[in-house]
């Protein structure tokens, strides 16, 4: 049985990913994508190339820029293998040390290994968990998954729908549902009073921004034809078996409308269980609010041999993560010996300036929609940890027996141990343990993330292919 | 935790289950300890070991300690207040195939020799029956019917918390660099500042070597990194902790249906850096096996992998004693990946050692003057008989 | 409950597609992940959960939150998110932990 071998592995085949993949092997690197997905795009440009929606206007030239990146990455010689979810890296298997990493990955339920010099991680953001009353009963789920629905199979809401939360993407939903001819009842805004304020002194670079125009005319059509309620607090999801009503209190108020559909949203952050589990070291953004891997300007992390583009780097848009994608792909030519140095930085230029207009104005909207402490470090009943239902009193009443990070915390509840592996729960985890501390988070720490990045049969990982040069190389290797 | 006077009775360098449960005994008999730890009380493999609190064919020298801390563990909750998940279901190594079966009936033949009524044989249709779903050739198998299994980083904090509610100070974060004796008393310098006793406990773990080393009796330890894998939650299957006989396996399914596997598989380990790589072709190796011993477990979901850091001695028995090279020092380390279900018990033996001068239990086999040099011609002081079945020790 | 829209619904290329949940005919479209086809007819809830056995359904429809855990032809904890429809597939509700098979 022969190895599947690269120079380079690219994971992730959204706007980072396609854009460093292209970027390698039009330079001669030996390039490799691996995307979980059917199809490329990533969650941004999800099902750019199969969508049934194929009247732009629903979905926005933004949208439709996705597509400008497939083309060049199907013409450009690198290898693509979609279905693909890896979920263990390993240096001590590989032949030699230079030789790279050995990486096990699934397709359709069949462990492989493969092996590749250089890794990229392009694994990119996911929804930041939002956890108030209710949050786990059917007919909530996340902006996100709304927009995965309409790209991915032209399915909209039906019956009364709520957006609630904070961040673009969810003007940016209710405008494409508005373009489709969906009705939304009410978007209703956690942002505090008081942010637009702290935004403005960043205002500046907005207006200079590429976002200014575009966002302004979306929001212009969404005002005009959604009820919008702003500075939204204790909001809640109530219902026995699934969702009837959404509570929350504004203006003095507190209202209930029913609903059978809520979508929240409050930003995405970086995705980091795979770049946690490779040993990259990673740090607390405060003005984020999130865990994000630290790398260099070239997208190298503290692993050598590993980079890391796109939004799973740190929160920074679709168009910056082609850039950083393209940054880390020139590197990975250098570290790899198809360019010099020289060429590599002389290459890097564009992109460079690319990525600087890409990332203006995001400081503005990052301030202004900064999730809201309340909900970010929920109290009493609210489940924190959704797969094992662990509530956040629950995790508040641990700290007090003890444990001072969410790795002692463990052994009491059983947060983070279900098969999401603590991605909707870490964050909250660790802020509340922070809270409950009176320390920062960056002191609390994160779950201790390992192999499997993501669950697998017992069948699987026995099944996984040995051959006669694996069976030598860890007879070399001592333990 | 808030600095204290720079003195305390005793100095205990290590807060895993060892150095906890000394503390603890130690604070019952009225003597107040400090414990320092570099990381914090339960970091290593006292924390993330498999939990097993098991009699059941461990080497000759350990059985009386073993049986004297099973009977600590029926009443854990009376001695540190935490019932620490305590789940008491049996534990037994199962025959596959002849040469299993061989060996496990001489085992035995001399645990009855020497009187033990600990471990007894189980025929095949017993076996199968308390197990249904193990895989039907199997020959039958040794078993302890008393053995259990529990918690081990709830029980390690537990010791922990008993033992600081009773006086025993214990400061994390802070990393033992030299220690020295200075008219009569022990000098430990420390990353937080100097610290002194008149007594010192090496309970350092897969670092105890170091330790060691500086009181001028060095030992071969090796630092090891025994692998486990967690599936997600099952509907009950499994009571009683299954071991392989003939090859390395260690199989549990918890109270709340998640299942453990073990078997003393070893990752890469790097004990300065505290890195482990998990080594997924060894990982697979031992899913085939567990597939072949439990056939419904090919569809069981495996969530997450580790590996603790731990320290194994040549013999696979641990150093536990005075030190043979300093006054007022003893030792407790090398459990070679089985300490746990010896923690209760090694704590009262520390203890007693320091406040009585002598173990109510039969410790000389652990002496660490076993690794000293011999003098020529002479036999190594405290070699041990040699009942070694290597197929006793693992795990 | 979430609708098609008539230009998705309309669209030539996406073969329609037929499979039961919990026995009862789905129809739906080629390309449609087994949540989107859940949805699509009107199934908020695919499972119930682990400790308390309160209905759930998928959540983040990209691969990460776990929640959308089906059978899909006898086999459980199958992600609906991550997997496409395919004729005669067979969908059924995950209760609570995994059973064990013979």
């Amino acid at each position: 049985m022969t190895t599947t071998q690269c120079d380079l592995l690219v994971i992730g085949a959204g706007p980072a990913g396609l854009a460093a993949a292209t970027t390698a092997a039009g330079l001669g690197v030996d390039t490799l994508l691996l995307d979980e997905q059917p199809a490329p795009g990533g969650q941004i440009y999800r099902a750019i190339t199969t969508t049934p929606v194929t009247d732009r206007r629903i979905l926005g030239e933004d949208y439709w820029h996705g597509a400008s990146l497939v083309e060049p990455f199907r013409a450009s010689g690198a290898r693509y293998e979609p279905g693909a979810t890896v979920w263990a890296v390993s240096r001590m298997t590989a032949e030699s040390p230079d030789a790279g990493f050995e990486v096990a990955y699934s397709v359709d339920g069949q462990a492989r290994m493969l092996r590749a010099r250089h890794l990229l991680l392009a694994t990119g953001a996911q929804e930041r968990p939002f956890p108030i009353p209710g949050w786990t009963l059917p007919g909530v789920i996340t902006a996100g998954a709304a927009q995965i629905l309409l790209k991915s199979a032209g399915l909209v809401p039906s019956d009364r729908t709520v957006l609630a939360g904070c961040g673009p993407l969810l003007y940016l939903v209710a405008w494409q549902y508005l373009n489709a001819g969906a009705k939304i009842d009410a978007l209703l805004e956690t942002t505090p009073p008081g942010r637009m304020a702290q935004a403005l002194p960043h205002a500046f670079d907005f207006l200079r921004s590429p976002y200014l125009g575009k966002g302004l005319k979306l929001m212009r059509a969404v005002k005009a034809a959604v009820p919008i309620v702003k500075g939204v607090r204790n909001l809640r999801a109530n219902g026995a078996q699934r969702l009837e009503s959404v509570s929350y209190d504004a203006g003095g108020k507190t209202r209930t409308m029913a609903a059978e559909q809520l979508l929240l949203h409050q930003g995405v952050v970086p995705n980091v269980n795979l770049s946690r589990a490779v040993g990259a070291e990673h740090d607390w953004n405060e003005a984020l609010d999130c865990w994000q891997p630290r790398v260099d300007d070239w997208g190298a992390t503290t692993v050598a041999g590993i980079g890391i583009a796109g939004d799973g780097a740190g929160i920074a848009g679709a168009l910056a993560a082609e850039h950083r994608g393209r940054l880390a792909a020139l590197h990975a030519a250098r570290v790899l010996g198809r360019i010099d140095t020289a060429r590599r930085d002389r290459d890097a230029g564009p992109h460079r300036q690319a990525l600087a207009r890409a990332v203006r104005g995001r400081a503005f909207f990052d301030t202004l929609y900064k999730a809201p402490d309340a909900y970010r470090r929920p109290v009493g009943d609210t489940i924190v940890c959704r797969c094992e239902e662990v509530t956040a009193q629950q995790v508040r009443e641990t700290v007090a027996l003890g444990c001072s990070g969410p790795n002692q915390m463990k052994a009491f509840l059983r947060c983070g141990m279900g098969p999401c592996q603590g991605r909707f729960c870490g964050l909250t985890v660790s802020e509340l343990i922070a809270e409950e501390r009176g320390v920062p988070v960056s002191e609390v720490g994160y779950y201790r993330l390992r192999f499997p990045t993501k669950p697998l049969t017992l069948g699987e990982l026995a099944a996984l292919p040995q051959t006669d040069e694996s069976r030598q190389a860890v007879v070399r290797l001592k333990k | 935790m808030s600095p204290g006077p720079r003195s305390a009775e005793v100095i205990i360098v290590g807060g895993g289950l060892h150095g906890s449960s000394a503390a603890l005994h130690l604070a019952r008999a009225g003597v107040q300890a400090l414990v320092i730890e570099k990381n914090y009380v339960g970091r290593h493999a006292s924390g993330v070991n498999a939990g097993g609190v098991r009699t059941l064919s461990r080497h000759v020298a350990e059985v009386p300690l073993a049986l004297a801390s099973r009977e600590l563990w029926y009443r854990i909750a009376s001695l540190v207040d935490d019932d620490c998940g305590f789940e008491q279901h049996g534990q037994v190594r199962v025959a596959e195939n002849e040469a299993d079966e061989a060996a496990l009936r001489d085992r035995l033949a001399t645990m009855q020799a020497l009187g033990y009524t600990h471990e007894t044989w189980i025929e095949a249709d017993e076996l199968r029956a308390m197990i249904p779903r193990i895989v039907p050739t199997v020959r039958g198998g040794l078993i302890a019917r008393e053995d259990a299994a529990a918690d081990p980083y709830r029980t390690t904090l537990a010791f922990r918390r008993k033992a600081a509610s009773l006086g025993a100070r214990f400061m994390e974060g802070v990393r033992v660099q030299e220690t020295r004796c200075e008219g009569g008393q022990w000098v430990v310098q420390t990353s937080a500042g100097t610290y002194t006793a008149p007594t010192l406990v090496n309970c350092a773990g897969a670092w105890a070597d170091r330790l060691a080393a500086q009181w001028d009796e060095p030992v071969p330890l090796l630092p090891i990194s025994p692998m486990m894998l967690v599936t997600l939650r099952m509907d009950h299957f499994l009571d009683p902790v299954v071991l392989g006989t003939g090859r390395p396996l260690s199989f549990k399914q918890r109270a709340n249906g998640t299942v453990l596997i073990g078997g003393g598989r070893r990752a890469w380990v790097d004990r300065d850096a505290e890195w482990t790589e998990l080594d997924f072709r060894a990982l697979a190796d031992g899913a085939r096996m567990v597939c072949e011993l439990f056939p419904h477990m090919a569809g069981a979901v495996v969530n997450r992998g580790w590996a603790g850091i731990e320290a194994a001695m040549p013999d696979e028995i641990p150093v536990i004693g005075p030190s043979l090279r300093r006054e007022r020092a003893f030792h407790a380390f090398g459990f070679s990946a089985h300490g746990f279900e010896l923690g209760p018990i090694v704590g009262r033996i520390l203890c007693e050692l320091i406040t009585e001068g002598r173990s109510s239990l039969p410790i000389e086999p652990f002496s660490i003057g076993r690794f000293a040099p011999p003098a020529a011609g002479a036999p190594a002081p405290g070699q041990l008989p040699l009942f070694d079945d290597p197929r006793s020790s693992k795990t | 409950m979430f609708k098609r829209l008539d230009e998705a619904a309309g669209q030539a290329g996406r073969a329609p597609v037929r499979v039961t949940v919990d026995g009862g005919e789905v129809r739906c479209r080629e390309g449609d992940s087994v949540a989107a086809a859940l949805f699509a007819s009107g199934h908020a809830d695919c499972r119930d959960t682990v400790v308390n056995e309160v209905p759930r359904g998928p959540y983040c429809m990209m691969g990460v939150c776990y929640d959308c855990l089906v059978t899909i032809d006898g086999v459980p904890n199958r992600q609906g998110c991550m997997t496409l429809v395919r004729e005669g597939m067979r969908i059924e509700r995950q209760r609570g932990a995994r059973e064990v098979r013979p």
